[in-house]
């Protein structure tokens, strides 16, 4: 039987990293995800395995990209203002067609911003984040074993489209304790199935890991495999939660932390007689479109309602989702505020 | 007949894109030639930086990784931790190493990171046509400084031996020079040293190399060497210095 504990998501996520084979982690202090690189510095040497508190964040996303090269499991975490540091390294990553696996317990922004919980790095995280035409895959956990949960999966889709994914949690998950079920560890994957990682030539050509491309015609034609990636990412890759989508009028669209308020505000709807359902993004890149397609084609009369700890961010990819064929209402609150349910229902 | 000189095996026999008379294509050839002596080219990985050897890898015969801009360091950190069995050194100009990437210098040295360093100091930003860069000499004109740097308004040129000679986890620090047949040998020396240092696990080492760049300088190859001879020692006196 599997083990049931309390820990906060900041230690689930850790957790998860090494029991799913994480081979070398690199972090930088910054709260609200300060315990999440203590947990690493205590249980990767634990493990056997390497964990480097770097100098900065440029230092510690480019260590990743060494270790990543090397055909290992690399994973590093920080907050909002770090993963802006660290979007130099990310870009690079995505053009080396590195896996890693980055973890943003967002807080509020812009600038040094404040500690507190929000959900403003969605454009940064979705849409690119760094220079150049790439995309990271974005999963968004909203409880603590959900974060527990998509480390895995988050090394698991690295590897498998050799890409850099972001878990995007915030600093109410990262702080909150819940109660989690621990897995077996999970067997790391063989260096014989990263046959570009950089190991030595012993019985093979040189590899190169690059993301340069000088020759003419060189980058298109790279920027074109990458972009078939990303269009069959978008078409395998897709996931959500929902809920009474069968028979709403009104449904409220939320992703991490805030799809926890917006459930209690579907509850308290229904409780009304309001028929309200829920979607709940868990892929925020690639976005989940399709359920609102399903949607929109089987029902003509429905409204949706988005509430996020930013001033409307997801809002855009909803819209873009929609197209004009419903109305698409938001409510939303960032630098320290969080919707309360009683705010959503009185919006809605 | 016998043969008493040939291309080391861990060059590629390929078209130079160096200009005529810069320091690079020796250094290249140094270090392949080294790595054949000790015979460790299978379990070598080098990591490249941005710069005008940005493309080193298509000289080198063994594997290679690119890093941003600065942070060749970092990336050589991540690999060496991963596979300490394996041979991992970093090459970088001076814009890259002392500039950009003076954080990640500092650091990894002062990790004491068990990774040789190859520093090409030419004084100049060449791949980008010849700017400042944190070694350029005082008065020297690039174009960044049309009208020569002045101390007062850009400070003096960064020495990075000096600066990293204090630190406690540096294994060792040797400036040389390719300004005569006889500089280019104390280089390969220096450089085998380093290499060597790493194989016997004895941690972070760095040669740095006084380089002409006859293009940035707007000089000939010949008085190119005479300026690094004359002028570049004084400033960044040849030596160990750890």
């Amino acid at each position: 039987m599997n083990t049931k504990i309390l820990m906060t998501g900041n230690e689930a996520i850790g957790e998860a990293a090494v029991r799913a084979g994480c081979d070398f982690y690199a972090g930088y202090p910054i709260t609200p995800q300060n315990e999440l690189t203590a947990y690493m510095a205590k249980r990767m040497p634990q493990e056997g395995r390497i964990f480097i508190q770097a100098e900065s964040e440029l230092a510690a996303i480019s260590m990743l990209m060494g270790a990543s090269a090397s055909g290992k499991r690399v994973m590093t975490t920080s907050s909002s203002p770090g993963i802006s540091l660290k979007q130099e390294g990310i870009s690079y990553l995505a053009g080396a067609e590195l896996p890693a696996l980055i973890v943003n317990i967002m807080r509020g922004g812009p600038g040094l911003g404040n500690i507190a919980p929000s959900q403003s790095d969605y454009f940064q995280a979705t849409k690119g984040g760094g220079h150049g035409d790439y995309h990271c895959i974005v999963l968004a956990p909203s409880s603590v074993q959900e974060g527990y949960d998509l480390v895995f999966l988050g090394f698991e889709l690295a590897d498998k489209y050799r890409l850099p994914t972001i878990i995007l949690g915030d600093g109410m998950l990262g702080q909150m304790m819940e109660a989690l079920e621990l897995s077996a560890f999970s067997s790391q994957p063989s260096a014989g199935k990263k046959p570009w990682a950089l190991t030595g030539c012993k019985a093979r050509k040189p590899n190169i890991v690059k993301s340069f491309y000088m020759h003419e015609g060189g980058l298109e034609e790279f920027n074109k495999k990458l972009q078939k990636r990303y269009r069959q990412i978008e078409k395998q890759e897709q996931r959500f939660e929902n809920s009474h989508l069968d028979d709403s009028d009104i449904v409220l669209v939320a992703y991490g932390s805030m799809a926890r308020i917006a459930r209690s505000a579907v509850d308290a709807l229904r409780k009304k007689g309001k028929k309200a359902g829920l979607i709940r993004p868990v892929t925020l890149w690639p976005f989940p479109f399709d359920i609102f397609d399903n949607l929109l084609r089987k029902k003509k009369k429905i409204k949706f309602f988005v509430t996020e700890m930013s001033y409307g961010q997801m809002l855009e990819d909803v819209r873009l989702a929609v197209n004009g064929r419903a109305p698409v209402d938001f409510f939303g609150r960032s630098g320290g505020g969080i919707p309360t349910v009683e705010e959503i229902l009185e919006k809605i | 007949m016998k043969k008493i000189f040939a291309r080391p095996m861990s060059l590629r026999d390929i078209d130079t894109h160096y200009c005529a008379g810069c320091g690079h294509g020796i250094v290249h050839r140094l270090v392949c030639e080294i790595i054949d002596e000790l015979d460790i080219r299978e379990k070598t990985i080098a990591v490249c930086p941005v710069g005008c050897a940005v493309i080193a890898y298509d000289y080198w015969d063994f594997d290679c990784c690119e890093a941003a801009h600065g942070r060749a360091m970092a990336v050589a950190t991540g690999i060496k931790r991963v596979q300490p069995d394996k041979f991992v050194f970093t090459y970088q100009g001076d814009g890259d190493l002392a500039a950009i990437g003076t954080a990640e210098t500092v650091h990894t040295a002062n990790r004491g990171e068990n990774i040789s360093v190859v520093f090409i100091n030419n004084a100049v930003y060449g791949m980008t046509g010849g700017q400042m860069a944190p070694t350029t000499l005082v008065s020297q004109k690039t174009t960044t400084t049309p009208l020569g740097r002045n101390a007062a308004r850009e400070g003096h040129p960064l020495r990075v031996c000096e600066l990293l000679s204090g630190l406690a986890s540096v294994a060792y620090l040797e400036r040389t020079a390719l300004d005569s047949s006889g500089a280019v040998i104390k280089t390969k020396k220096a450089l085998k040293n380093a290499f060597l240092n790493q194989l016997q696990g004895k941690g972070f080492s760095l040669v740095e190399i006084l380089s002409p760049c006859p293009t940035c300088w707007g000089k000939s190859p010949e008085e190119s060497l005479r300026w690094v001879k004359e002028e570049m020692t004084k400033v960044f006196p040849l030596g160990r210095y750890k």
